[in-house]
Order: structure tokens, then sequence, then C-alpha cells
């Protein structure tokens, strides 16, 4: 009875040991009024510090110097996040098998074809040759451990104990990995596949136009008319591009899981010229899939050397997003294209060899050793090329459907140190040293927002970008022709840029950092609509405050329903309608175009537009064989804005020709009949439709941990981004006045406990649109209405 | 009074087991009790299984109460599919007391062989 209660052999669950008052569950439900006090004594602590927390669970970490600092941090992350941050790097590193068994080893083999391991091994390397950062990950990696190491069995974290395993020691590649993990997130995007594939059916000419490069009404993150200085790096095409371009891939290759493609961000600071109280507020959130717990935990780090407060990633030392005494800085993702593929002719099965110019070139091989809980060890060998490592071939995706073989070239793999970014931007005091900051931010490339006390507001479009001939890398290249590959990387000063703009604002919302003028080739997944929303509203806005920018943040209104609703109303045939489904249309005309939570028209204009996409591509695609990549909604809309003969509206299987108003009125009669099937299940307004919801790391199969059903307005293509369960996951606005004055949240809560009254506790006022004035300690402040606890280290 | 001090000597040596040893201890708890106090083994049955069910139902619902059942909540759905801290804190002690009462009936069967 002990075995079979002490092991989860015969139950899925080990009962005795998990029902255990003394070991199991019940350790972890947290009293409701825990306090958090402690006197706490490590041998690797330098000196004396302490870690204030407010009524939020907040830590204010006072350290006399900076590697205490570090270990406190990850003694905080591990005391509060423990099982997600190494979730998480098992998870980057390709190690889910070893949890769950078989089923992941699919999503474990992607991890380590994609390069993860190895991209973090390349980064680490450069963490650790440079001593300011080595000191920082060595004393991270130390404070994880200390608490990892002082961790009895009883108090591991619940997802452990429903697992049944127990974390392993943390360590500098761990943070490495995580890092990574975020760089896959926000730059590990690609069409090139499909693209290339869709190239042997439609020909690179209509692809010019089905996937354009600069939009109509592109409001770029650097305004129209400014002046970019010519290239000074001319790469150089090669001859014969079009024939010796690949022109298909064999086969139907299942993908590795691409990032979602909605991760995104808004960010924007405007000048102390234009607000009330003259001072510079700068606001930043970013959208990711929302969990539990949260991806971000939110601190206050003061040394001798530094005093930052805002969010961190549980898994790396640093506050990512937020601001200091001095300045105030944010983050929204580049979109820009840092993945590129090279087709392999490997010589034989051995994959030692492959095609390289005239000769043969040797391949690096990589055993990667997979672990599989309950079953043996399954290894797979990947070849490294000049490029990077061999993403599929013939053992991968599908041994029984062998397909090309295709090298990777992907920004993230090359050698970086972004930690220095954030060792640097946390201490910055001006707009010199956030410059000097952001030049060890590689990738994954992002729009930096920045803004001063001294009332400075710029914004950098940071990483590094190689400099692409004219549509090099759109689709899948030769390999074996050294022409192809990237050949130098555009200077940093010439990354799309500007500091106190005359307009008094500086934003970005992952639209493409400038118009057509901007002398490099610049490929990448932009959005469009966000940023016109963005930069109308802070055209208007006179005698801006922190209230208005939250407004801003939380605002629903839909640019891109603004766009193209009237060309749906103008096209559709109403007198074919019957009564039943004329009812509807009234409720679209009738829209206010903010996506609230009470309207239906918003849930019937996406049903209606969902339709209208299908009807113009569905036939084109599915004949190329094209899954998963169609144009954006933005590139219909412009085109049927520019022609309302659009090529693509006739339906290529039918004989008839059909026009604007077919393929309308017949998206609109089925938007009709789903409408009808919704309202029946009463889910046809905009909040019951989407179901805003937040679900648990381990998904569906841990719903109570999740929290669903919240009343939250916004979606796609609206500032206020929340989609069914991917939005805005932390909202800030920091206004820079003497004092400081930080509104926040995020939708979670600081402790990743689901017993913990601290595990959701900002949700209802992250779903209502609401923010904490951030509690932001002065140096020398030790008391203040808002500490609650006080955690007291030292080394003896 | 055997059955009384039996109870509550093996629902107070299992908590003090606990804190230092493995979930499994109350079951060499248990085992050891009727090894001492001499009992009839349906008795053994009965007193071990009255202890665990009364020491792990009540710490459960200690534990429990203090957390205002944020966590049963959520743990009931997950394994019991039914959402139900009292039903979470039963099977605790339902748990507990059969794995005690086994205990005892075999140290008790054990000790009849001498």
């Amino acid at each position: 009875m002990v075995i079979v209660l002490g092991t989860n052999t015969l139950l899925p669950l080990p009962l005795g040991s998990f029902l255990s008052p003394q070991h199991g569950i019940w350790q972890n439900a947290e009293p409701v009024k825990q306090h958090f006090n402690a006197r706490l004594h490590f041998s690797e602590l330098k000196g004396k510090s302490t870690v204030y927390l407010d009524d939020r669970l907040v830590p204010h970490i006072v350290a006399d110097n900076d590697e205490d600092a570090c270990f406190l941090q990850g003694y905080l992350h591990a005391r509060f996040r423990l099982w997600q941050m190494e979730f998480q790097t098992y998870a980057a590193a390709g190690r889910i098998s070893e949890i769950v068994g078989d089923k992941a080893l699919d999503f474990d083999k992607g991890r380590r074809r994609l390069g993860m391991v190895y991209a973090a091994e390349n980064m680490l390397k450069e963490i650790e040759v440079n001593p300011l950062s080595k000191a920082q990950v060595d004393s991270y990696t130390a404070g994880v451990n200390a608490y990892i190491t002082s961790l009895p069995e009883s108090r591991l974290p619940v997802e452990y104990k429903l697992l049944g395993y127990k974390p392993e020691k943390w360590s500098n590649l761990k943070t490495a990995l995580f890092v990574k993990q975020m760089a896959q997130t926000l730059s590990g995007f690609s069409d090139d596949l499909p693209l290339t594939k869709a190239k042997a059916f439609f020909g690179d000419e209509a692809l010019r136009i089905l996937f354009p490069q600069v939009s109509d009404s592109l409001d770029p993150v650097i305004p129209k008319g400014t002046l970019f200085p010519p290239a000074s790096v001319t790469p150089v095409a090669p001859a014969l591009t079009d024939s010796v371009y690949i022109n298909n891939i064999t086969g139907n290759l299942q993908e590795i899981e691409k990032p979602n493609p909605n991760n995104g961000s808004n960010n924007w600071a405007v000048s102390g010229a234009r607000t009330r109280s003259g001072a510079p507020i700068l606001c930043n959130d970013p959208h990711l899939d929302l969990s539990f717990p949260s991806i971000w935990y939110e601190m206050q780090v003061t040394t001798p050397t530094m005093n930052a407060y805002g969010v961190s990633f549980p898994g790396a030392p640093g506050v990512i997003i937020g601001f200091n005494d001095s300045i105030a800085f944010g983050f929204t993702n580049s979109e820009r294209d840092v993945m590129d593929y090279y087709a392999i002719q490997f010589k034989d099965k051995t994959k030692t060899q492959y095609r390289f110019g005239s000769g043969w070139e040797n391949s690096r091989l990589r055993i990667e050793t997979i672990k599989v809980k309950g079953r043996p060890i399954v290894y797979d060998t990947i070849a490294y090329t000049v490029f990077g490592p061999v993403i599929y071939d013939e053992s991968f995706p599908s041994a029984t459907e062998p397909g090309a073989a295709l090298a990777l070239r992907w920004k993230a793999h090359d050698p970086s140190n972004e930690l220095l970014t954030w060792y640097y931007l946390n201490r910055a005091n001006n707009y010199e040293d956030y410059k000097n900051a952001l030049q060890y931010f590689t990738n994954p490339a992002h729009n930096v927002v920045f803004a001063s006390k001294a009332g400075d507001i710029a914004i950098w479009q940071q990483g590094v970008f190689p400099a692409l001939w004219n549509r090099q890398g759109l689709y899948v290249m030769p390999g074996k022709d050294s022409s192809y590959m990237w050949q130098e990387f555009i200077p940093a000063d010439e990354n799309p840029h500007i500091l106190n703009p005359e307009r008094g604002f500086v934003s970005s919302a992952n639209q493409r950092p400038a118009d057509s003028t901007y002398p490099y080739f610049i490929p990448g997944y932009y959005d469009l609509y966000r940023g016109i929303a963005i930069n109308r509203e802070l055209y208007a806005i006179d005698d801006v405050t922190a209230d208005d920018m939250m407004k801003l943040q939380n605002d629903n209104y839909n640019v891109f329903a603004e766009t193209a609703r009237p060309l749906l109303l103008k096209y559709v045939n109403d007198s074919s309608l019957n009564e039943n489904e004329r009812k509807y249309l009234d409720i679209v005309s009738g829209w206010s175009l903010y996506n609230n939570i009470n309207e239906r028209g918003a849930t019937i204009f996406k049903l209606w537009y969902d339709n209208l996409e299908k009807q113009v591509w569905d036939d084109e695609f599915e004949k190329a064989g094209v899954t998963g990549l169609r144009p954006s909604e933005k590139t219909l809309t412009e085109a049927l804005l520019r022609d309302t003969a659009f090529k693509y509206i006739d339906n290529i299987n039918t004989p008839e020709q059909e026009t604007i108003t077919d393929v309308i009125t017949n998206a609109y009669k089925q938007a009709a009949k789903a409408a009808d099937s919704l309202s029946a299940v009463n889910q046809l307004t905009w909040g019951a439709n989407k179901n805003t919801s937040i679900y648990h790391l381990l998904g569906a199969a841990m719903m109570p941990f999740a929290r669903t059903g919240l009343p939250v307005g916004g979606g796609s293509h609206i500032i206020n981004a929340m989609q069914h369960n991917h939005g805005p996951s932390w909202r800030m606005v920091i206004e820079l006045t003497k004092e400081t004055d930080a509104y926040v949240i995020y939708p979670g809560g600081q402790s990743g406990n689901p017993g913990s009254l601290y595990y959701d506790s900002f949700v209802d006022k992250w779903a209502a649109g609401e923010y904490y004035k951030a509690w932001f300690m002065k140096r020398g402040e030790q008391e203040g209405d808002r500490l609650v606890w006080k955690m007291e280290f030292g080394n003896e | 009074m055997k059955f009384t001090a039996s109870i509550i000597l093996t629902a107070l040596l299992s908590f003090v087991a606990c804190l230092y040893l493995p979930w499994w201890s109350i079951a060499v708890v248990s085992f050891l009790i009727p090894l001492i106090i001499i009992q009839k083994p349906y008795m053994a049955f009965i007193t071990g299984f009255v202890a665990l069910l009364l020491l792990w139902g009540g710490l459960a619902w200690w534990i429990s109460t203090a957390n205002d059942h944020l966590l049963a909540h959520k743990i009931a759905v997950l394994v019991i599919k039914a959402d139900s801290p009292l039903l979470l804190i039963g099977l605790t002690a339902l748990i507990g007391g059969l794995v005690a009462a086994f205990s005892a009936l075999s140290g008790s069967l054990l000790r009849r062989l001498f």
C-alpha cells in the first residue's frame, strides 16, 4: 500500500506523499496571513543587505554591493518562481521529455534542431569572458542555488509534486538558455519555407504584391520625411538570382512550431513640452502569451551603483523594463527577419560533408542526447554547417517522409552578451549612457524607447542586422553558393533612430521602422494599425497627463476596422440577403468601432473579414499547396482599396468571374451563419467571444490554475492588444517628475504558488484597466506606509 | 483505555516522525504501536485508522482554513474533479487512515506470532 501510494506507477499521482499534510500539497497552502520576515545567512554574501517587501509582495532590494544584489535577485526569483524558471529553461534546452515522457519528444528535438543550446553556449562564452557580467551571473546563480539547497522537499512548488520530479542546480548556462528562449520568442519567426513553396506557384513578381515590403498607409517608427544617410555598406547580389534561387522544396514539411506572430508591444515617450507636469512620460506594454506564473517579476534594486525599478525575468539578473533615478526605458519587438534558410546537399548519409563552392566542406556533427522519462535515451545527430545547424533533413521532422536538408542562419546563434545592455541601462543617467548600453544589444532586435529627467526622449531600433541585397533571404537560398550568404552587418549608427523629434513624442508598435527611403532592405513581420492609432492619439492629446496615457494603453479603438468596414459595407449586396441575415448588417454598420466587451459588431466584423480572406486567398493558396501562410489583413485591405478588380478576388475553381461584390456578400453570409450559432450560445458579444484567459504554463492540464472569462476588450491591431490569451503582459506609465511617478500592473501576481494569495492578486485590477502606483523607494528611505515585511541577509 | 492511548500515541508519534522522515513513516509508527500496546487485530486496525484519520484530517483542515482553502479548491478540481475542499480534506484523512489501519493490523498480526 505504501508503495502504491508513494509512487505513480499505478495511480496518476502518488497520493500518499501528495496528500500528506506534512509533505505534500498542503504544505503549499500558504496561510493568507503569511508573513515574509526572515533573517538569512549565506557565506557567499559579501556584505549586509535588506529586502523590503511591500503590500503587493514587490521586493525592494537594498544591497551594499552589486554582487550581493544579483545574489538576492537569484534568491528571490527562486523563492517565488522556482518551478517556472526551471521549466522554461528545460523547454529552451529541449529537455521536457525528461519530465513528461515521449509526448514531448518532437518538441525537444525541435529545440535542439533550432540550435537553442548551441546559441546559449555561444552566449555563455561571451558572458564569462567579461568580468562584469561574469560576476553578475555567478552571483545570480549562487543565489538561486542557495535557495534550492535550503528547500526541503515538503516545500517544493506544487508543479514538482504534480509532475513528480525535483529541481536540479541552477547554472550560468540556464540564464543564457532563458535569454535565448526570449530570442526565439521574439526573433524566431520566418515564413521562408511556405513562401518558397508559394513562389513555385505564383512567381516572385506576384509575391511582391501579395507580401509587400511597405504598406500604403504606413506610419513608421521614424517619422516620414526624416533623412537617412546613404548606406555605407552595399551588399552584392549574386548574378542570376532568379534562375539559381531554389524554386521548390520537396514534400510538405511540418515546420517546428513558430512563435506567436502577435508577439509585439507598444511603447512611446512624450516630451515634457507636451505634458501638463512638464516632465517626460514614458509608456510600454509588451504583448506576449499571458501565463501563470507571469513571465514578469516586479522588483526594485538599489546598490551603490544603481537604483532601478521595473520588471525582471525570473531566470536572469537585472531590471528588463523600467526606470531608475534619472531615466526610463521600454522595449517593443523590431519584427525584423533575422532567420534564413539554405538548401544543403550532403555528400552521403553520414552528413559529414556537404557541397560548398566547387568542393565538399566538412560539417561538424553534434550528437544531441535526449533523455525520456520511462523510455531509453533518444539520440539525434545534427550537422552544423558554415550557416548554422541543419534544422531539417532526412531524419527530422520525419524519417518516413524524408525532405531536403535545410540549414538555418539565425542571428540568435551568434555570440553576444545582452546582459551588459541591462547592466548599463539600469545604471544610465542620460542619453549617452543609454546609447552606450545599446551597443551590446544584438538580438532579439527591439525598438528601445528612452526618456530622461534631463528632458530627452529618443527611440533606437537596436540590434545587429545583416545588410541584405534586395529580396535576399525571402526564399530558401542555395547552400553551395557562398554569394548567397549574409555578407556584412548594418553599422549600428545606421539603425533607425530619432532623438527629440519636433512632434514631441516617439513611439513604436511593431510597424516597419522607416519608410522606403531607408537605404537598406529590411524584411520583417510588421504590424500597421496599432502604430497609426497610437500616433494619431499622441498628436491629438494636449497637456498630456499620466492618466491620459493609462487610458491610451487601454484604448479599444479599431483602426483596422475603421479602414476595412467601409469597403465591406459598400460592396455587400444587401438585396440578396434575407431578413435574418440583414439584422447583423445593422449591427456592424452601427458599431462604434471600439472592441469593447459588450459590442456584437466587433465579433461580426471579425467573422466577416476572416471569411473574406478565405474567399479571396484559399483557392490560390490551396492549389499552391501552401498551408499556414496567407497575405496579411493589411495587404488585402490595401489591395482592395487600390483596386476593386484585384486579380485574386476571382475564385479559380469556378468557371465564372467573381467580383468584389460576390466575395464580400458571400463572406457576409458565412459570417451571418456563424453569428447565428454564436448567438445561440450567447457568445456573440466581443467579450464572450474572445473569452480573455490566462493559462498556467502547463496549459489545459492545469485548468484550475488558470483564470478564464476575464472582462477585457481590445484585440489584434488595437492599442489594447488583448486577444484571447495574448496581450499586454505588463503595463507601465512613468512620469519623470522629480519624485518619479510610476503606474504599473501586470496580469498575474508576485508568487508563482497557486496556493498563495499573491498568485493572481493583480489580475482583476489589470482586467479593469487600472494601475498600481509603484512605491519607488528612495536611497536611505527604510520605512514607509507600503513597507510590510523585511528580509535581512548577511554572511554570518 | 488502550484504545485511546493507542490513538493518541499513534497520532503523536506519526506527527513527530513526519517532521523528520518521509510520509510513509506513519506506516512504521502504526506498525510499531500494536507491538507495544497489545490489541486485537481488528482493534489495532481501528485505532490506526482513527489516529491517522484524525491527524491527517485535522492537519489538512487546519492548514486549509488558514489558506482560505485557496489551494484546496484548485487541487480538488484537479484530483477529484469536484470543487470541494472538504472532499479533498476527507480524501487526505481517508488515505492516512487506511495506510495506518493496514500497518497497525500487520503489526498486531506479527505480535500474535510470538
